[in-house]
């Protein structure tokens, strides 16, 4: 038997439950492991032998040290892809192993830190294991463990347990998480929940991977739509309705939604204007429309020290984050902000006159960066904390004459313009300059380098003589602004389309 | 105190004649040390071994080693743990060592080959943590070279309890007999196999420490200095390999296994019997109680040889197979000397059939069986198994991106994380360093996200490391060492050196109150109170000892005031060794050290504050500059619930230890204002309740205004 884990999630107290039970029931057993390096976050296995009843004689067993590939019964991986690591090197094979997998996973470094979404959703590793395992055991046991406060390997506990592929009863293992004395009413909930997910249902036919459709979104129902009271909500969603064509209907409710919220109606109004002008010059299937409503919600609600504020004051934010940070009833949250905004970020919210005169000024802008040197942390529980960015939350009435709502709205518009101007001669160059919008990302210095090369790439676009394969050339730069964060493949790529022009 | 406490097991220790005793393989070598009548014992923590070296501390804290007259040092070194045997040469003292094996080997062969050649009274035992194959974190190398070259006995016994426990009695006796030091080789699994054997009764020293003290003797012969040393070599030959070669063959320290097939043998390292036998049975030709149909020789002693046994098992065999882990085959190239000598000509296989280099795993060996016997007894694989097609095996390829690599990283809430987030920072400004860096948990800087670091030289050796570079340029070379390492050696191989040489140079010396990397012991600079070692000696008083002028402390989790004090180290006009001491206690451990603290507090319903960061979902961009600064385990991703954003948000998870790194990474780098972090009052007392209740009501009432208004936008 062998058991795959990473470091630090505890496949050693799994061992040694397993190893207990085993000598309480008189079977020869032996464990190994390997811990070092591999403990701290690392991949690691741990190795397991039981010596079946029947064939034990006189001799003592000698008993291997490593699993051998086509020869273990039993796997168990406490996350998905070690699951898989498992099944690449050779651990489960279809004539003799089960294999009981948690199919939650936990994001590798890598993963984490692409600039987009580096993540594997680990689907291939379902499917494969559902060949590659006699029997294929798998729920989300992060997610139990949590519920019941245990251990993740006291619900892996629970699903061999329930798997029936040891020669124990549900008694002999309850009795060794409770004769090892730690946290054991917690251990024996998660096993028990453990237990009972695995035998209700059967082998094979239990897994759901992530899903990255649409479902989020919820549409007004009909009744919704005709109790709510608010005239002018409606007149917007029929406007929308008649504006907006069916493919893209769904995620323009969204940026509706958003951008309403984020300013008002006359905003969500500005919002379907804006999509209208590319929705009717798009292509039957309105794919281009689709990505434009998305990523124009995004932009139009781009977060200001305003947007900053007002989310952070809002009432369902409590309790949203006393139930992330697992706060219990009785027990008090205190909430500290970490904020640093830069004499950029100060500007922007200033009225537009008075935010660039700043910028262009050398001197005010030092006056105002020694303000701005050292970051602030605000108490937003507090009093204090919490009416300074009330107030500041406060300030969105008059958002449409600072300074950044100016210049986004400005780089807005410019934007649809160039798409418009594609459409619908350069489909192609039309949808990678709205995907070029992925690269305006994060707050202060990733976001001014996203916009610069968010920039650089338009201009690059107006050279006429790229219009040949300017689609290519634009794909090829988002995948290189995306490939790194010093933007060394930006520069580089940028430097090979000017020597290529010439 | 270390990362896992064996305060339970060691009571085991105190087992007599005929109990069973159940556990883990190091607990085992530690009872059979005791059972041996060990004197004195030593030896430096580092995988696989290091829990050997916990158990014997807390056997020592519970004053069971002290029962049996037994003194115990964490030694500085494996020098200073090698050079504590010496104790044994003019004495009939029994002492054992340990340290993790190639690498501390290298650092102990200065006093092991002084030990070898004088040759010792008293029996001494050096164990071995033969760090090679999976899990290892070293250059893969073997012990055995230094064993031949130094004469030094190597036992390398079948991994499971009885067989260890009984080679490492048999170890001093072995050592007595032929005045020789003596390794006892155990493989990383074998350091932590669990199983039984049949305890004794443990034996108090025949000779107590303090007889030897109040009686010092000496013997001119036994120190190395010519004439001496060169009639040690001559010792060596005529005297004590024949008195070991005897002592061997006599308790039949190897083990013969009969078959039925004779025409071939297989000769097989006694670490490796397992495997070799698994590797048989799964192809039919032995059961899983060790019955072989083809003879195996078992070398529970890899060196010497015993050439008579080599030749008694050899005889009227067509071929021999020797299956011996790691290059160079030593073993092999012996054997055939042997048999030449003799004039024997059984052919010798063995890293033709088997690869020279790599660890030998069941499949490995299985394959190299199959070849072997293929060749010469083909009839054995007429019942074996042919290897197995799968299909699912054609699938494969699916899960070639799906399989992520899983480095090994920093921990969660890591302090040693801050000081690489500081260097990424200031290395994106100024471009890229040259960082020489040393053996440590601090070594997992050279991973993602910080890639960071080029070279490491050994343990200590991160200053010295980078000595070469020294002024050349514009540019300040800077070095990482661990406490670990400092101690070790690197003072003097590093900062002595520095200040000596007028180096230019900055060393950050990372200070976490532990040996971390080897699971947490104490070492000079350790915070913790310790009962039987003296702490809390800092280390930025040691260099400025030593002739440092321009040091500093800095705490770690503040990255503005490390980030300004790397700028300062790598500008300032002053010459010579720059030192910055990076303290902040190692997370695992603090954890570790307030669980229960913190449970108990909980428990009696006193006031406890707990910290946690997290991220808003609605603020987060999805961009993860947060996360190629910081690396933190518990700073990961998720797909949130918004529709519009395709890139999953930051979100810190449960694990979170409220170290506050992202905090202040958000703070220093400018990043973004999506972090917030959460004081989770535990018990509340009255004023909270009072107060909360306060700013509950106010803010409560603002927050409904707002939100009156909203609701009539929301749809």
């Amino acid at each position: 038997m062998a058991i795959t884990a990473i470091g630090g999630q505890g496949g050693g107290v799994l061992v040694n439950w397993l190893v207990a039970i085993a000598e309480q029931r008189g079977y020869p057993a032996q464990a190994t492991s390997v811990p070092g390096v591999a403990q701290r976050t690392g991949a690691t296995v741990y190795y397991i032998e039981l010596m079946p009843a029947e064939t034990q004689d006189d001799g003592q067993a000698v008993f291997a040290l490593n699993p051998i590939p086509g020869n273990l019964d039993i796997v168990v991986a406490a996350e998905l892809v070690e699951a898989g690591r498992a099944i690449q090197r050779g651990f489960v094979t279809p004539d003799r192993t089960t294999l009981i997998a948690s199919s939650h996973r936990v994001y590798s470094t890598t993963e984490k830190s692409a600039l987009g979404d580096g993540t594997q959703d680990g689907q291939a590793i379902l499917e494969v294991s559902r060949d590659a395992a006699r029997n294929f055991f798998c729920f989300d046991m992060a997610e139990v463990s949590e519920r019941t406060g245990s251990v993740i390997s006291a619900v892996l506990l629970g699903a061999i347990a329930g798997s029936s592929c040891l020669p124990f009863v549900r008694e002999d293992y309850e009795n060794s998480i409770r004769s090892a004395g730690r946290s054991v009413r917690a251990n024996l909930a998660g096993f028990a929940a453990g237990f009972e997910q695995v035998c209700s249902v059967t082998p094979n036919d239990m897994v759901t991977g992530r899903s990255r459709d649409n479902a989020a979104i919820s549409l007004p129902t009909e009744t919704a739509t005709s109790q709510m009271t608010n005239p002018m909500v409606s007149e917007l969603l029929q406007q929308l309705e008649s504006a907006v064509p069916q493919p893209c209907r769904r995620i323009a409710l969204e940026g509706l939604r958003h951008t309403v919220d984020y300013q008002d109606v006359n905003y969500g109004n500005l919002y379907l204007q804006r999509l209208g002008r590319i929705v009717e010059q798009d292509r039957d299937d309105y794919g281009l429309s689709v990505e434009v409503a998305r990523h124009l919600a995004l932009r139009m609600s781009f977060a200001d020290t305003i947007r900053v504020a007002e989310l952070k004051t809002r009432s369902a934010r409590v309790e949203r984050l006393r139930h992330e940070v697992a706060a219990l009833p009785g027990q008090l949250v205190q909430v500290t902000e970490f904020m640093r905004p830069r004499v950029e970020e100060v500007c922007d919210t200033l009225p537009a006159w008075l935010g660039s005169s700043i910028l262009r000024s050398r001197m005010l802008r030092a006056g105002l960066a020694t303000f701005c040197r050292r970051g602030w942390k605000i108490k937003t529980t507090g009093l204090p904390g919490f009416l300074l960015l009330y107030l500041l939350a406060s300030l969105k009435r008059w958002r449409r004459g600072s300074y950044r709502f100016r210049l986004e709205n400005r780089q807005i518009e410019d934007w649809l313009d160039r798409i418009q101007a594609c459409l619908p001669g350069n489909y192609e160059l039309a949808a990678e300059l709205v995907n070029c919008a992925d690269l305006i990302k994060g707050y202060g210095d990733t976001h001014s380098r996203g916009l610069t090369q968010f920039n650089a790439i338009m201009e690059i676009i107006d050279e006429p003589s790229l219009t040949e394969n300017a689609a290519a050339t634009v794909r090829r730069l988002i995948s290189a602004a995306l490939a790194d964060e010093e933007g060394k493949a930006f520069n580089e790529a940028i430097m090979e389309v000017g020597r290529t022009d010439k | 105190m270390a990362e896992r406490s064996f305060a339970k097991e060691v009571l085991k220790l105190r087992l007599g004649d005929g109990d069973e005793f159940h556990g883990e393989g190091i607990l085992a070598v530690t009872k059979a040390l005791l059972q041996s009548g060990v004197s004195y014992v030593g030896g430096y923590q580092g995988a696989p071994i290091s829990h050997l070296m916990d158990v014997l501390a807390d056997a020592q804290q519970q004053g069971i080693l002290n029962e049996w007259g037994v003194h115990f040092e964490s030694s500085a070194s494996e020098a200073a743990a090698a050079a504590m045997l010496a104790a044994s040469v003019n004495y009939p003292l029994r002492g054992a060592v340990t340290w993790k094996s190639t690498v501390g080997t290298n650092v102990a062969s200065d006093a092991l080959a002084n030990l070898a050649s004088g040759g010792v009274n008293g029996g001494t035992l050096i164990v071995i943590g033969e760090d090679y194959g999976e899990g290892s974190s070293i250059m893969q190398e073997r012990t055995h070279a230094f064993a031949m070259k130094s004469q030094i006995w190597l036992l390398d016994p079948r991994p499971n309890l009885t067989t260890i426990t009984n080679m490492v009695e048999h170890g001093f006796d072995l050592s007595e007999a032929s005045h020789t030091p003596v390794m006892l080789e155990l493989r990383i699994r074998a350091c932590h196999v669990t199983g039984s054997f049949t305890a004794r009764d443990n034996k108090k020293p025949g000779l107590a420490m303090q007889q030897v003290m109040e009686n010092p003797q000496r013997a001119l012969d036994r120190i190395v200095l010519p004439p001496s040393s060169f009639l040690h070599e001559q010792e060596k030959i005529s005297e004590r390999w024949p008195a070991a070669v005897s002592y061997i063959r006599e308790h039949q320290l190897n083990e013969f296994i009969e078959g039925d097939v004779n025409n071939i043998g297989i000769i097989v390292q006694g670490g490796l019997y397992n495997t070799l036998l698994r590797a048989m049975a799964l192809l039919d030709c032995a059961d899983f109680f060790g019955r072989s149909r083809v003879p195996v020789y078992v070398l529970n002693v890899t060196y010497p040889l015993v050439d008579e046994e080599v030749l008694d098992f050899c005889r009227n065999k067509q071929a021999v197979l020797m299956v011996e882990e790691g290059q160079p085959d030593f073993i092999e190239q012996t054997l055939n000397t042997i048999l030449r000598r003799a004039k024997l000509n059984t052919d010798i296989y063995g890293s033709d059939v088997l690869p020279l280099a790599g660890e030998y795993t069941g499949q490995v060996m299985m394959e190299g069986l199959r070849k072997f016997f293929g060749e010469l007894a083909p009839q054995l694989l007429q019942d074996a198994p042919e290897n197995q097609k799968y299909d699912h095996l054609r699938s494969l390829d699916k899960l070639a991106t799906a399989v992520v690599p899983r480095l090994p990283g920093f921990c969660t809430g890591c302090p040693e994380r801050p000081v690489f987030t500081a260097l990424k920072m200031l290395q994106n400004r100024t471009g890229p360093f040259h960082v020489s860096g040393d053996i440590g948990c601090h070594l997992f800087s050279i991973n993602p996200p910080f890639d960071i670091g080029n070279t490491t030289m050994g343990y200590g050796l991160g200053a010295a490391g980078a000595s070469a570079f020294n002024g050349q340029g514009d540019n300040r070379v800077i070095s990482v060492m661990g406490d670990g390492g400092f101690w070790h050696n690197g003072l003097t191989s590093g900062i002595g050196n520095a200040v000596f040489n007028k180096s230019d140079k900055l060393t950050i010396i990372i200070d976490n109150d532990y040996a971390a990397a080897t699971g947490g012991q104490d070492l000079l600079s350790s915070q913790a109170g310790n009962t039987t070692r003296s702490t809390r000696h800092p280390i930025e008083k040691a260099v400025k000892g030593i002739g440092v002028k321009w040091a500093r402390t800095v705490k770690t989790y503040d990255l503005e005031k490390m980030r300004s004090a790397l700028a300062e180290a790598l500008s300032t006009k002053e010459k010579g060794p720059k030192v910055i001491v990076a303290q902040s206690e190692c997370m695992l451990n603090k954890q570790r050290r307030l669980r229960g603290q913190l449970k108990s507090a909980v428990a009696a319903g006193r006031r406890v504050v707990r910290e946690r960061f997290g991220v808003d979902a609605d603020l987060c961009t999805g961009d993860h500059s947060c996360i190629r600064l910081s690396g933190c385990p518990s700073l990961t991703v998720k797909h949130c619930d918004d529709p519009l954003k395709t890139s999953p948000v930051a979100y810190v998870d449960n694990t979170c230890v409220g170290c506050g790194h992202c905090g202040e990474v958000a703070h220093a780098a400018v990043l973004c204002p999506s972090f917030y972090r959460a004081d989770i009052v535990i018990n509340p007392g009255p004023w909270d309740k009072f107060t909360a209740a306060i700013r509950i009501r106010v803010i409560g009432f603002l927050q409904r205004r707002v939100e009156r208004k909203r609701l009539k936008w929301v749809f």
